[in-house]
């Protein structure tokens, strides 16, 4: 009798297409391991060095992986590669959000360099958990079955709930750390239980899979199958799960107290990187497995954009604390881009402009945000501690280069024209109005502002007020320390303006890459 | 409707990137050279005031359809244009925005922080000029919005008093205004986009567009809406009563080039948006709806006339006198006839000119005196008799006397008015005396009477002073003794627009009206003793 050896069956893997996914992921597991072996006083530059590079390599091969997926496209294919056993699809929206928040992981290592110098904090391990972060996005983003998109959600999440906490010399950022951990760990398993109930309903957990059942054999072809109540409670779970991390009211509640308490450059890589890879997974999710139930799950994000303009706005301008402040604003803001997935949910054929207006928000938005948390950055000065909107008085008189190129972010987010923000507002407005949407129109833009409101008094406190240290007396408040403005930081706050100002003159550029992710997200649904 | 031929020389780009590369040349200055700031500024913006008064001088006045035309394809998905001409209408706004920038900045100067100063003032400029050209409707919201900035900063920087409340409330007034119009606009593209088979921001195109059926492609309710998004915000740059209250504030605490530019310029976005983008667009909801506006103008002119009079403030005095006169500009526009739309465009010019004329004489009393209360100011008269005389031509141009350039304007306004909205005419008539009345109580307050203190030694004006005001004085005279020139190149223009509207209204247009100019002639011939409503009483006569 021979021994037969039964062959194993391995996926054929094309490693080449999710390169990005790999190098961010083994780069963050392998500066753990190479910081460990040399002495830990000599890791600061190296790690982030480490940091900028291996992102910066990840999004090397994006233009090449695009070519391959449009050269499909050209014979006639499909544009979009399934690889890992159809577990990730490459395509054009995946390379889309890889590109963004790769950008953002260099920006954020710039700003964290500095600041782990000037808060005498020390490792490589904020750099690791931002990395593997970052590759955890790039899965959610990629990601076509929901098992895998809860895998990415859990590795975004989880090295973001640790370096929420990882200031270790401030009891605001531990707290903030736990906050974040409760309740983002409340919504993952809301985020579960959703993809149980709707594997319950469909049978699967592939994109595909989940769409396919939607549909059954009718006398002319497919017809919309009944929908049952247990996926429609699923489909609910999920929307939560992701209400929860793009922060929309009424999921929004952690926002400001993580926002306030996290090291600002943390809060940098939050609000731009796993915020956009939040999005990305969001709209892979929704538009690819539940596109054709959209009349069920629309009126929700309707209702969930309006809740979070509205609250967002109004209570951002009650606040003094500029992270506060920012917080509530970024709420606004994704009140703005959830009206923006409500009308890419309701393009079809060549009607592209949805799609288009929450992609160009989610890039506009991540460039604007770094700027700002850079500014933020600095002006907390030594202990990260002070953020109160008293603290900036005086700041173009003091530093007017500084003071200009914040006022230029804070009016781009108000969206005042030949500002990205501006298009990026305008997109979406555009977009709602295609679809016949003009009451959802008129909400963000009266939201719009009220938060108005909110930049400009944060720009008041820069230009028109004096500094409030001068008076030193006990009676004017506290004093603030000195500001040191890093180069790097400088650097970081300079190429986000220059993204902000260029892209609000010439709202088209790039528009190739724009086209063809937005493309994917409407003609390519399954 | 667009003039076939377009000039080599970028006239109208140029009429926006010299200011703005006046600005950024005064941002890279060293700060140590404080002393070129001030000249770099006014030369840039003397070079852009007299490439306007070359776009007047080579404007076809014959031609009332856009000339100058500049088109060029900007964001290709969204059909957004960088479209820039001028007609009849905006030119004289172009020239008067070309005018008043170089006078602002020669005859006031900031007090500290020159640099920044003059930086957004030539920015301002720059959004300023690409307000009235812009033809494409993004563009033209584009600059409309952008001039919120400077002037913001204006305001808040170098104003007086409660600065930056006042900012704020330009600020936050203006952008809820025009929050609901971006809304208004970007429906009116997308509900144009089946009868024009694109997406087109296009003024020109949107204007009539129309399925081949004839329907229109937007309904009439549609229409009443966006026309009323965009009313609002362009009522509340006018401003429109209720919506003024943001004025007096940002008029007054404003520094005088910014109160100067903001009464000579700004707030004419406001009528010229009616005229433009209301009336133009939306000809059937601007007719029934007339009566609003008619109702909201006459209000304003009788209220900013009783509140004026009763400012203790100089400045605010004339603040309010502008809700009076733009009261009156409103008026001049929904009367949907000839003489009022001519009359309205013209008054525009005029009141940037006098108004203009007033708040650099008001802010000249206030950098000698360092107060504007009335009661503190009494006979000036005696120690400025220039300035008294140089105050009285203005302020009796202001009031309107025949043979001064404030009359032309409100005689055709009032002309037009009351054969479209008689009883309206008849309430906003008195208007005219009131603003007899609180002017020249002011101007009794402030310079007759005996000079005590301070007052006996205050500083006549110097002869620069007088140079830098004196196109201004020539202008008050000029047009009011020969509006003619101006009044030729708006006429083909206006009668080219109330065409379009009758047109889309498709009603039987009555024969063509007696033109103003001529109506307007033979009322200053037959002398200035004959008031303004005997000749529109025999005008009415004479037509039954």
């Amino acid at each position: 009798m021979t021994l037969q050896f039964a062959q194993v069956q391995t996926p054929d893997i094309e490693w080449s297409l999710i390169w990005p996914f790999v190098i961010l992921s083994l780069a963050g597991v392998l500066l753990i391991t190479i910081t460990s072996l040399i002495p830990r006083t000599r890791t600061g530059a190296f790690s982030a060095t480490f940091t900028a590079v291996s992102a910066i390599i990840a999004a090397g091969f994006l233009p090449w992986i695009a070519d391959r997926v449009n050269e499909q496209g050209a014979i006639g294919g499909r544009r979009e590669f399934y690889v890992l056993s159809n577990a990730i699809v490459v395509d054009n929206f995946t390379i889309f959000i890889t590109g963004i928040i790769c950008c953002s992981v260099v920006l954020v290592a710039f700003l964290l360099d500095d600041y782990l110098r000037r808060e005498g904090l020390e490792g490589p391990e904020w750099y690791a958990l931002i990395l593997l972060s970052a590759s955890g996005g790039v899965l959610l983003a990629s990601a076509e079955d929901l098992i895998v998109s809860f895998v990415g959600l859990e590795i975004l999440s989880i090295a973001v709930y640790v370096l929420a906490a990882l200031h270790l010399r401030r009891s605001q950022s531990q707290e903030a750390g736990f906050k974040y951990f409760v309740l983002g760990a409340l919504s993952s398993a809301i985020f579960l239980y959703g993809i149980a109930l709707v594997y319950g309903a469909t049978g699967s957990t592939t994109l595909n899979g989940i769409n396919r059942s939607l549909f059954q054999p009718g006398v002319n072809g497919q017809v919309p199958a009944e929908s049952s109540s247990l996926l429609l409670v699923g489909i609910g779970f999920l929307l939560v799960g992701f209400a929860f991390k793009v922060s929309a009211v009424p999921f929004h509640v952690w926002t400001p107290d993580v926002y306030q308490g996290a090291p600002s450059p943390v809060v940098a890589f939050m609000a731009s990187a796993v915020k956009v890879a939040a999005f990305g997974g969001f709209l892979r999710v929704f538009l690819y497995a539940f596109g054709d139930l959209s009349n069920e799950w629309l009126p929700i994000v309707a209702a969930l954009a309006v809740m979070s303009l509205v609250v967002g706005s109004f209570l951002a301008v009650v606040q003094s604390e500029i992270k506060r402040m920012m917080a509530y604003s970024s709420i606004t803001h994704a009140g703005f881009m959830l009206v923006g997935l409500h009308s890419a949910a309701l393009d079809e054929g060549t009607d592209i402009l949805g799609s288009k207006s929450i992609l160009f928000y989610l890039f506009t938005y991540a460039a604007m945000i770094i700027g700002t948390f850079a500014v933020i950055t600095v002006m907390g000065r030594v202990g990260d501690g002070s953020h109160d909107v008293d603290s900036y008085r005086g700041l173009a008189k003091s530093e007017p280069l500084l003071a200009g190129l914040f006022a230029v972010l804070l009016f781009a987010q108000a969206g005042v024209p030949f500002t990205s923000g501006f298009f990026a507002k305008f997109r979406i407005i555009a977009a709602a109005a295609s679809d016949d949407d003009y009451w959802l129109a008129a909400v963000a833009m009266l939201a719009s502002v009220v938060g108005a409101y909110l930049y400009l008094r944060v720009v008041v406190a820069m230009v028109f007020s004096e500094p409030a240290d001068t008076d030193s007396d006990a009676d004017s408040g506290p004093a603030y320390g000195p500001i040191d403005i890093p180069p790097a930081a400088l650097t970081v706050l300079v190429i986000s303006v220059v993204v902000t100002v260029v892209f609000g003159i010439f709202p088209d550029l790039g528009g190739g890459f724009l086209d063809n992710a937005a493309a994917t997200l409407t003609l390519l649904r399954p | 409707m667009l003039a076939a031929e377009t000039i080599a020389w970028p006239l109208l780009p140029s009429l926006i990137f010299v200011p703005l590369l006046t600005a950024v040349l005064i941002l890279i200055l060293p700060s140590s050279r404080a002393e070129y700031l001030k000249l770099v500024a006014l030369a840039g913006t003397t070079i852009t005031g007299a490439m306007a008064a070359y776009l007047l001088w080579s404007f076809d006045k014959a031609d009332g359809g856009f000339q100058f035309v500049v088109q060029e394809t900007w964001v290709k998905d969204l059909g957004l244009q960088w479209f820039l001409a001028v007609d009849g209408i905006s030119l004289f706004l172009v020239v008067l925005t070309g005018l008043l920038f170089p006078i602002a900045i020669l005859t006031s100067e900031p007090d500290h922080d020159k640099k920044p100063y003059y930086f957004w003032l030539t920015v301002l400029m720059a959004g300023s000029m690409g307000v009235f050209m812009a033809l494409d409707l993004l563009l033209f919201f584009l600059f409309f919005e952008i001039v919120l900035v400077p002037m913001y900063f204006l305001i808040g920087g170098w104003g007086h008093g409660r600065r930056v409340y006042a900012a704020m409330k330009f600020f936050i007034f203006t952008m809820a205004g025009s929050a609901l119009m971006l809304v208004g606009l970007v429906s009116t593209a997308f509900l144009s986009r089946d009868a024009l088979g694109e997406l087109t921001f296009d003024v020109t195109r949107l204007a009539g567009a129309t399925f081949p059926d004839g329907t229109p492609a937007i309904g009439s309710t549609a229409q009443t809406l966006i026309f009323l998004s965009f009313a609002l915000g362009f009522a509340v740059k006018v401003p429109l009563f209720p919506l003024h209250t943001w004025l007096p504030d940002a008029h007054t605490e404003a520094p005088t080039a910014g109160s100067v530019i903001l009464a000579g310029v700004l707030l004419k976005l406001g009528s010229y948006g009616y005229i433009r983008f209301g009336l133009y667009l939306f000809p059937q909801a601007a007719q029934d709806l007339a009566w609003v506006f008619l109702t909201l103008g006459v209000i304003g002119i009788v209220y900013g006339a009783v509140v004026a009079t009763m400012q203790k403030d100089l400045k605010r005095v004339v603040a309010y006198s502008s809700v009076a006169h733009m009261g009156f500009i409103v008026l001049g526009i929904f009367a949907l006839n000839p003489q009022g739309l001519e009359g309205a465009v013209l008054q525009m010019v005029n009141h940037g000119i006098s108004t203009g004329a007033l708040f650099i004489l008001v802010g000249w009393i206030y950098d000698r005196r360092h107060t504007r209360e009335i009661s503190e100011l009494s006979g000036l008269q005696s120690s400025a008799p220039i300035m008294a005389g140089v105050f009285t031509l203005v302020m009796l141009s202001s009031i309107g006397l025949p043979g001064l350039n404030g009359f032309a304007g409100e005689f055709l306004i009032l002309l037009g008015a009351f054969q479209s909205a008689r009883w309206w005419t008849v309430v906003a008539v008195t208007g005219v005396i009131l603003a007899a009345l609180y002017l020249l109580w002011a101007y009794q307050r402030v310079f007759h009477g005996k000079a005590e203190g301070e007052n006996a030694k205050m500083a006549d004006l110097r002869v620069s002073e007088m140079l830098s005001i004196l196109p201004l004085l020539g202008l008050i005279v000029f047009l009011g003794v020969y509006p003619k020139p101006v009044l030729e190149r708006i006429e083909p223009a206006v009668d080219q627009l109330l065409v379009h509207m009758s047109v889309v209204e498709s009603e039987p247009e009555a024969p063509a009206e007696p033109a103003g100019v001529e109506q307007l002639t033979e009322a200053l011939e037959h002398g200035e003793e004959g008031n303004g409503e005997d000749a529109v009483l025999s005008n009415e006569g004479a037509d039954e």
